[in-house]
């Protein structure tokens, strides 16, 4: 966050998204109890995710004069940010190298990796 | 394994000592328990089972076949038209991105078939094919198609009418759209079929949602590893399902959720497998099916016997009618409450026509059954009650031998798939019966948990004991369900066809839309 700050201070005009990803796959398989819990459990890790990771993040980047705003989404993570950054018109995505690594890693890839990949505009990946 | 082996053994030698000590007062009072029981509920079982007279079809079978006709008709094949959108839905080609983390529809048809994908499927086939002939198969086929278009009806109706509580929690049931749905249509006794349902619906859970189930997979267990008593099964299985239905342990249904799929993709795989080995004798199999359907091949009862086979078995297996599926989707929030009907007129296919099929295909492909030398007709039992199999095996054995017959080390694959299928059965029914439960007695935390104790002992009870009339009963209340649903479907069936016709109006003038991925 603190690059994305110093472009956005650089490049003076422009406006940043914070975007929290929950990781979650339509293809998965639940028990009738969580399927009937599952909204409920929704709004919750959406109103987690703000609380703890989008707002702060937001906070802290208008109060650095910034134009900041926050969005949280459900999906799979590199899918969901570039879909947004499609939605948003943004011209550059930066994200976090952080990764569960070891042996997931080796069969999955990380979501980093992939959305490099597939991004449809210039991604900076930052440690 | 070989230790955990020798812990068994050892474990099974303590207990048998304490267990003949004890074994003279509590036979007897076994004895007792089941003669008391089975005087109580024995009209009842016979009723629901009782067949036509001068013939052996029970009529139970046949008000689900004609429940499935008349709904076929009604909806003017509604599950050949909607096929397709079915799929498309199921695939999450209808959804929009933005409600991401809610229950897809995927989820809700694999959470539906976890229910009904089970023993039915491996041992029932075995005995409908044993007794029927490759015939039965045709039959089978003809009745999980038609029973596609139930599974639409009441699903439709249980989601269109499940509760919806300030929290965001939803919950439903065919006892929700009997009450709710007779009183808006002004008819009088919704209530009452919803009571009698829910009543049914606690004891089929308890029973072939539970004891049956339990019982079943100590058989295969203890077929394994050697006899031991059932109600060590019983206490770990009833301490697992405890962990998660009332624990609310997530990594042990996680690992369920997805062990239990892999499973049976495993068991349509190494079906798969064996039918191309045996390629050559596709058309072969095909063949004995459409001609045993017809003709019977000389099994007992001619055609008439392997139409009473496929029929009972479609029946039993996919649920269809029964009200079980309207339960689980009722657990799903989704703007569109056909949607859901259409997902769930899947599962019948998936249950019967694919996985069924596919046991019956490799029971015949592998040659288990024996024909006589000119390959014409079936040779019989020495009882000649059945077709003679390769080893007298028949039910949950035949298909192993069957299996073994084209893999040999699949039998013990199967004995695990047949154990965690009676597990995911569980889980799926201690929900059903907790709706029932919740309906009858009202919501809140202490008479829920209740009945989740309630189900857990009687985990042990099921797997312990050879509680026969018990399991006969919980049966025919399985089946009795049917009954009280499908009376009151035919009454609500016109609102399913409202919902129908506006559906697809909207889904042609471009109203409900697709999403890009």
């Amino acid at each position: 966050m603190a690059h994305a700050r110093k472009q956005a201070e650089l490049i003076g005009e422009c406006e940043l998204i914070v975007l929290y990803v929950i990781e979650w796959s339509p293809f998965s398989f639940q028990t009738a109890e969580e399927n009937e819990k599952r909204h409920k459990r929704r709004e919750e890790e959406i109103a987690m995710a703000k609380e703890r990771v989008v707002d702060p993040a937001v906070t802290s980047l208008k109060d650095a004069g910034l134009n900041a705003s926050g969005l949280v989404r459900h999906g799979d993570v590199a899918d969901t940010i570039n879909r947004i950054a499609k939605e948003q018109k943004a011209h550059q995505i930066i994200v976090g190298r952080a990764s569960d690594g070891g042996m997931a890693k080796r069969i999955f890839g990380s979501s980093t990796s992939n959305l490099v990949m597939n991004a449809v505009v210039p991604v900076t990946v930052v440690a | 394994m070989s230790i955990l082996h020798r812990l068994m053994l050892a474990g099974a030698g303590i207990l048998a000592m304490t267990g003949s000590a004890l074994a003279q007062d509590t036979m007897t009072l076994d004895q007792k328990v089941n003669e008391a029981f089975a005087n109580a509920t024995g009209p009842f079982v016979s009723l629901i089972f009782s067949p036509f007279p001068g013939t052996n079809f029970p009529w139970i079978v046949m008000w689900l076949v004609i429940a499935a006709t008349v709904f076929t008709l009604y909806f003017a094949f509604v599950q050949f038209r909607f096929f397709g959108h079915a799929i498309a839905l199921v695939s999450g080609k209808y959804s929009d991105p933005n409600d991401a983390g809610e229950v897809s529809h995927f989820q809700a048809l694999t959470t539906a078939l976890s229910g009904t994908v089970g023993l039915g499927n491996i041992a029932g086939v075995a005995v409908a094919v044993g007794i029927g002939g490759p015939g039965a198969t045709f039959w089978m086929i003809v009745a999980g198609l038609l029973g596609m278009a139930s599974k639409f009806t009441e699903c439709t109706l249980g989601v269109k009418y499940r509760n919806e509580y300030p929290d965001g929690t939803v919950s439903g049931g065919p006892m929700y759209y009997m009450s709710k749905g007779f009183s808006q249509l002004g008819l009088p006794g919704g209530k009452i079929l919803a009571v009698v349902f829910s009543v049914f619906c606690i004891l089929g859970a308890l029973g072939g949602g539970n004891m049956f189930q339990a019982n079943q997979a100590h058989a295969q267990i203890s077929g394994i590893v050697g006899e031991y008593p059932g109600w060590i099964t019983g206490i770990i299985f009833a301490g697992i399902v405890f962990a998660v239905i009332v624990g609310g342990i997530k990594s042990i249904a996680n690992v369920t959720e997805k062990v239990v799929p892999f499973m049976g993709i495993l068991y349509v795989g190494a079906a798969v497998i064996i039918l191309a080995m045996n390629a050559d004798k596709i058309g072969w199999a095909f063949g004995q099916i459409w001609e045993g359907a017809f003709t019977g091949l000389g099994v007992a009862g001619g055609m008439v016997g392997a139409l009473i086979q496929g029929f009972k078995r479609a029946a039993f297996s996919n649920e269809a009618g029964v009200g079980s599926a309207a339960i689980a989707h009722s657990a799903v929030r989704t703007k569109e409450p056909i949607t859901e009907g259409f997902v769930s007129l899947l599962e019948p296919l998936i249950d019967t026509v694919v996985i069924c099929t596919m046991t019956a295909l490799v029971i015949i492909i592998t040659g288990q059954l024996v024909m006589n030398d000119a390959g014409t007709a079936f040779l019989l039992n020495d009882a000649g009650t059945a077709i003679r199999t390769i080893g007298d095996t028949s039910g949950v054995a035949l298909t192993s031998a069957a299996f073994g017959a084209g893999i040999s080390w699949f039998p013990y694959v199967l004995a695990v798939a047949v154990v965690l299928f009676a597990f995911s059965t569980m889980i799926s029914w201690s929900y059903y019966g907790l709706k029932a439960w919740t309906y009858l007695f009202g919501e809140g935390k202490v008479k829920e948990i209740i009945f989740k104790v309630i189900f857990c002992i009687f985990i042990v009870i099921g797997a312990s004991a050879n509680l026969g009339p018990v399991i006969d009963f919980s049966d025919a209340a399985i089946f009795a369900m049917a009954v009280v649903n499908i009376f009151a479907l035919y009454f609500l069936m016109k609102i399913v066809r409202e919902e129908l016709a506006s559906y697809s109006a909207r889904l042609k003038s471009g109203e409900i839309k697709r999403y890009e991925h």
